[in-house]
């Protein structure tokens, strides 16, 4: 079974983010990064398909060169090879765009199977891995749980809302985008991390892709979000203090102690 | 020129957040000048009738009645195609999310997900989305000609302001194959019988990834027991199996309003934030004083919750006497 695993680096989950100067990105320059967390659980879902079916993973990956650190991580959790999609800005890229430059670098790859993270933590859009779909004329399913293997179709446990859950059976080839904490994450380890120097990143870039395409929409503008519930935010003193205040509010104004 | 607001209708009836998105159909249609349709698949006749729309489409076919992604697609593609609407608006519920990607890009379109919020300028529609898990907002812009797709968060419209009026409902019969449907739609099914119901709590204490480790918990938990609360947790902290599935807030978990929701080291990521910010009083203690979480809460304390819980149940157990 070959399975690609489409994943993106995004800044770190507890970074302080700052807005640049002309409010087109955050500042981005000091951030850590890490790979999108749902990706992260695609990534964990491809390696273990492929030891219950044997084949193989290969990762794809579009983001600037010190994506390659992302990717290299991947490859030593067991990842046996994989394509970096590489360009340090991809700003200009909606996510349409992206799904085409993504689509174009699998033509050659003819995948069993698919798997992404349903959002990414950064834009969080949600949708590269169903419109990648679309491009490539395969059926999908979204915010999946488990993937069993039943010969040449899937049955997937697909995450509805309010604590609901539906099965779905669904031929291959298709594409299925991952929710978090659907199983436990592996750790590299460092036979892992040794291999991993000597697999292959095939390194191609938009123009190889047949380039960026046209925005469909635009982002203008970013901003912290604006407060529109007064709050009371004790954030002087000890913590002694703060709560002192506070349970004297609770106690008084909002009487609820 | 219209705008287009497609519902959601399945087994349990409507999608609530149907509604919020057929008030900002309206709104924004009034805004733009233009009128609004509303359009729902195997959907029971008439209920759209008494809403102040200039059409409500009702998209029947036998093939539309399990919901599967393939069907949606080829059946409101064939919708906007007759209608020819400039803006088409969605919930952004989880069955959206499985579609409409799909329909947009069928369409050559983006669909711009999860809006919260919007305004007109020179006549045209600026999208508020929220970035990095409501850390950050960006206003979108669409750059390419009609028909334009978004689809709205919950709570971001009130389902309230829908306005009444009469609506000439037409059915629409599109052309669907049986075998243009690749998925097969099995058994729905709930993981287990919740011997949790929160719903019945009058106060509830919730914890978030802020508090690191499993072993860390019963900091927490003290502040519950200090307030006769229930305990309950994000996503995150469900998913690591540190808290049971049950106690899970959000989206994808309960939905609350007790009299008092104290959020302890949870940043507040909308999947989060709808699941609770009905309650009466909210309380959240964070290191991050930019976090999400205290957009919604009544009182708040900035600190390292290691330090401040502690301290707040000496406090609240001195209150108490």
């Amino acid at each position: 079974m070959k399975i690609v695993v489409a994943i993106k680096q995004v800044p770190a989950r507890d970074s302080l983010l700052r807005v640049n100067g002309n409010g087109t990105w955050i500042q981005d320059s000091d951030l850590n990064y890490e790979i999108n967390e749902p990706d992260a659980y695609a990534l964990e879902e491809g390696l273990q398909l492929k030891e219950k079916h044997g084949g193989e993973v290969v990762v794809l990956c579009a983001g600037p060169d010190r994506a390659a650190q992302t990717i290299r991580e991947a490859l030593a959790k067991g990842a046996d090879r994989a394509l970096h999609i590489e360009e340090d800005d991809l700003s200009a890229a909606d996510p349409l765009a992206l799904a085409k430059l993504m689509a174009k670098a699998l033509e050659s790859e003819k995948p069993d199977l698919i798997l992404t993270g349903l959002q990414s933590d950064d834009y969080g859009y949600g949708q590269t891995g169903v419109i990648l779909a679309e491009l490539m004329g395969l059926p999908s399913a979204t915010i999946i749980m488990s993937v069993e293997v039943n010969g040449s179709s899937i049955k997937v446990k697909r995450e509805l809302e309010n604590g609901w859950f539906q099965h779905v059976e669904i031929p291959l080839p298709a594409l299925l985008t991952m929710q978090s904490g659907s199983s436990k994450l592996r750790y590299a380890t460092l036979m892992g991390i040794k291999k991993a120097k000597s697999k292959e990143i095939k390194r191609l870039t938009p123009g190889d892709l047949g380039g960026i395409a046209a925005q469909s929409v635009k982002l203008e503008r970013i901003y912290l979000p604006e407060r529109t519930k007064k709050s009371q935010v004790f954030d002087g003193g000890s913590p002694k203090e703060a709560a002192a205040q506070l349970v004297e509010k609770l106690k008084f104004e909002a009487r609820v102690l | 020129m219209s705008v287009l607001v497609i519902m959601e209708h399945g087994a349990s009836g409507w999608n609530r957040m149907s509604f919020e998105t057929l008030a900002a159909g309206q709104q924004i249609a009034r805004e733009l000048g233009v009128p609004c349709e509303a359009a729902v698949a195997a959907a029971p006749p008439d209920e759209l009738a008494d809403k102040q729309l200039a059409k409500a489409w009702l998209v029947e076919h036998p093939l539309l009645e399990k919901y599967t992604p393939d069907a949606y697609v080829l059946a409101f593609r064939q919708l906007i195609d007759k209608t020819k609407p400039t803006l088409v608006l969605l919930p952004h519920t989880y069955q959206v999310r499985d579609f409409a990607p799909r329909l947009a890009t069928a369409l050559s379109r983006v669909l711009v997900s999860d809006v919260v919020g919007h305004r007109i300028e020179g006549g045209q529609l600026v999208c508020v989305r929220q970035l990095f898990q409501g850390k950050i907002n960006a206003d979108i812009r669409f750059a390419s000609a009609a028909p334009n797709l978004a689809s709205m968060q919950a709570g971001a419209f009130r389902a309230d302001k829908v306005e009444a009026g009469t609506a000439p409902v037409e059915k629409f019969t599109p052309q669907i194959e049986a075998a243009q449907i690749r998925t097969k739609p099995l058994d729905v099914f709930r993981e287990s019988a919740r011997g949790v119901d929160l719903n019945s709590a009058e106060v509830i204490v919730a914890v978030g990834r802020g508090i690191k480790e499993a072993d860390n918990l019963p900091v927490v938990e003290q502040l519950a027991q200090a307030l006769g609360a229930e305990m309950a947790a994000s996503r995150p902290i469900c998913d690591s199996g540190w808290m049971p599935m049950e106690r899970q807030v959000g989206s994808s978990g309960q939905t609350v309003a007790p009299k008092m929701y104290v959020a302890v080291g949870i940043s507040g990521a909308i999947q989060h934030l709808v699941g609770m910010k009905g309650s009466k009083t909210i309380v959240a203690i964070n290191k991050d004083a930019e976090a999400p979480i205290f957009e919604v809460a009544d009182y708040g304390i900035v600190g390292d919750l290691f330090q401040v819980v502690p301290a707040l149940v000496e406090e609240i157990k001195k209150a108490k006497g």
